[in-house]
């Protein structure tokens, strides 16, 4: 700015006032900068003391002296502990074999719904798009009774297909209503040009709708596979033998003995069940955040 | 697909060509609506089988008595409203519910702004590391949570003893612990209002902004003028869906507090827990979560409420 002051008086009065302004708007980034970094350092308190706990051996856990916050002795030993035992491998294939039938089924069942009541339609599928998205609102918590006497009928408490069939009610809605919105907003003469072909409508299906609506079917996948990988009552609920828990319960249940806390392994533990959430986010975010937003945009 | 053919058609060679193109265009579209329904089916076969009817049978359940051999009506309701423990749980959960909605609202509100003024491709490191605690699996960093306020070695004591402070019993007495459940959910619930708010915000058209100020609005009354009535749709949806959420809320109360101490956290998923399934009461643990609702009911239709005026102003 030392050429300015050379200058006539008014450029010069003009380009202060520009420069204050641009100095405001700096204090404002920053300022911005310096708020997100207090919240982001709040906000991964516990994510960090996770990591540092499960670096601890049991010895450092249990001395109880020092700071807790930060690891004398880093050692693996509660990784390696969980790799190579056997329950924590079933309960992390119990919990991959869940999800994967869970996305899987809940998909099939939403898109082909989804794909029936934005383009088709029949008598009632207005209420019936309604009443999917009423049970969405329904929470897992109000009918997770009545639902054990059910299971029971059904002869698989204790049994991790009970959650197979009732994930999807968890998934379902939602993942229907984000691929309604989805189909709604792609052009019509889309799908009449293929009519007119001489397209059956599953050939539309297949051939233009999942195509053109990618973003939407990754958004619903991430949400089923959400739902399926973090639930935590109906396991609690419906399973008690550790050859049938998934990770959620399996963790809580099988490292908590009495009073004995394992705390290195649990937290060893629950980083590794972490993991996958957290690398499938990593990639994945912008799509499930675009179609998250826009499932309560529009409506 | 093609078994569309058993539908009645009713066109047996009609003279006219006129009918026919009629009845073949009847015949079209009854086949596409029946095929329609076919692809809705699986959706109504799950809904009906497991949604609607373990509704419906949680009445009936609600109104047998303990061994599930008598009909006693509305006694188990009566029974729970007179329960010291129940009219707690009420309280609980309303606070636990309230409290964390405002506060999660609130926190979203200013780190959505907070991340609209930084430049757009910084934005995406920032909300990324912000939205971390709502990716991980909420019974998973609720088990961190705990040992963070362990009685015996807790690292937020260690830290209040740093300053020479006494240690705080989180966990061990009721209304400690009830602001420890709280702050569990507003930890894990803001990045979700953050995200959605921040949706909202960037879809406030540019032009408001500059005509406010050519009018010399302030910052203050650009939010109060501009950004709320804009925004307003979304925070109430966004509102009332995490309140029916939080309302609803099983895994941090399981599992931080139990709850404990002397039932001053329970809210009413974790006492139906502990009611239906651990003391085998299921029908008393069926009325509990009942409870929730008319409450939930009522949630649930202002957000459709606020949905369909959403969708008819965007169509408009």
């Amino acid at each position: 700015m030392s050429a300015t002051t050379t200058m006539g008086t008014a450029r010069s009065a003009a380009a202060n006032r520009k420069h204050s302004l641009h100095r405001q708007r700096a204090w404002a980034l920053w300022g911005s900068y310096i708020a997100l970094g207090v919240f982001v350092v709040m906000f991964l308190v516990p994510p960090f003391y996770t990591i540092v706990t499960s670096l601890k051996s049991s010895a450092e856990i249990s001395a109880q002296t020092g700071s807790p916050w930060i690891v004398r002795h880093p050692t693996l030993e509660n990784f390696w502990y969980l790799i190579t035992y056997p329950n924590f491998q079933t309960y992390y294939l119990n919990s991959v074999l869940v999800t994967i039938v869970t996305v899987a089924v809940s998909m099939t069942i939403s898109v082909l719904a989804a794909f029936s009541l934005a383009r088709m339609g029949f008598w009632g599928s207005g209420a019936l798009a309604t009443g999917v998205f009423l049970t969405y609102l329904i929470p897992a918590s109000l009918l997770f009774i009545p639902l054990f006497q059910i299971i029971g009928g059904l002869g698989l408490i204790n049994s991790f297909w009970c959650l197979v069939l009732l994930y999807p009610t968890l998934a379902v809605p939602f993942c229907t209503w984000i691929m309604i919105g989805y189909f709604s907003s792609i052009p019509k003469e889309l799908d009449e040009a293929a009519l007119i072909d001489g397209a059956s409508y599953l050939q539309i299906l297949w051939k233009v709708f999942i195509p053109v609506a990618m973003p939407g079917i990754i958004a619903a996948t991430i949400f089923a596979f959400t739902v399926s990988w973090g639930a935590f009552l109906y396991p609690l609920a419906y399973l008690y033998t550790s050859n049938q828990m998934v990770l959620t319960v399996g963790i809580i249940s099988d490292l908590i003995r009495g009073d004995v806390f394992q705390w290195g392994k649990i937290m060893a533990a629950c980083l590794l069940a972490s993991l996958p959430p957290i690398l499938i986010y990593a990639f994945l975010m912008d799509y499930y955040v675009a179609g998250l937003t826009a499932g309560a945009t529009k409506g | 697909m093609a078994d569309g053919t058993s539908i009645p058609v009713g066109v047996i060679a009609s003279p006219r060509s006129r009918a026919r193109q009629q009845s073949t265009l009847r015949r079209f579209s009854q086949r596409r609506s029946t095929i329609a329904f076919l692809l809705c089916l699986p959706l109504i076969v799950l809904i009906a089988a497991f949604v609607v009817y373990p509704a419906f049978y949680a009445i009936y359940l609600s109104m047998l008595n303990k061994k599930m051999t008598a009909f006693v009506g509305l006694g188990n309701f009566a029974f729970l409203l007179k329960r010291h423990t129940f009219q707690l749980v009420i309280f609980q959960s309303c606070l636990f519910a309230v409290t964390a909605v405002v506060l999660k609202a609130l926190l979203g509100f200013i780190l959505a702004h907070l991340m609209h003024n930084i430049p757009g491709k910084n934005q995406r490191i920032w909300r990324g590391l912000l939205l971390v605690p709502w990716v991980i699996p909420l019974a998973l960093s609720t088990l961190t949570w705990w040992w963070m306020f362990d009685p015996s070695y807790s690292a937020f004591n260690w830290i209040l003893n740093q300053f020479g402070m006494d240690n705080v019993p989180w966990l061990g007495v009721g209304w400690i612990a009830r602001f420890c459940t709280i702050t569990v959910n507003v930890w894990y619930g803001t990045p979700f209002f953050m995200i959605m708010y921040l949706a909202a915000l960037k879809s406030v058209p540019e032009q408001l902004y500059e005509a406010a100020s050519i009018d010399g609005a302030t910052s203050v009354q650009k939010l109060f003028f501009v950004t709320l009535p804009m925004m307003r749709n979304i925070i109430a949806i966004t509102v009332l869906f995490s309140l029916i959420v939080t309302f609803a809320d099983f895994d941090i109360v399981r599992i931080l507090t139990a709850g404990g101490p002397q039932d001053m956290t329970h809210v009413f998923a974790t006492y139906a827990f502990q009611v239906g399934i651990q003391s085998g009461d299921i029908p008393l643990g069926a009325s509990v979560s009942l409870f929730m609702f008319p409450i939930l009911a009522l949630a649930a239709f202002f957000v459709l409420r606020g949905v369909t005026r959403r969708s008819k102003e965007i169509a408009a």
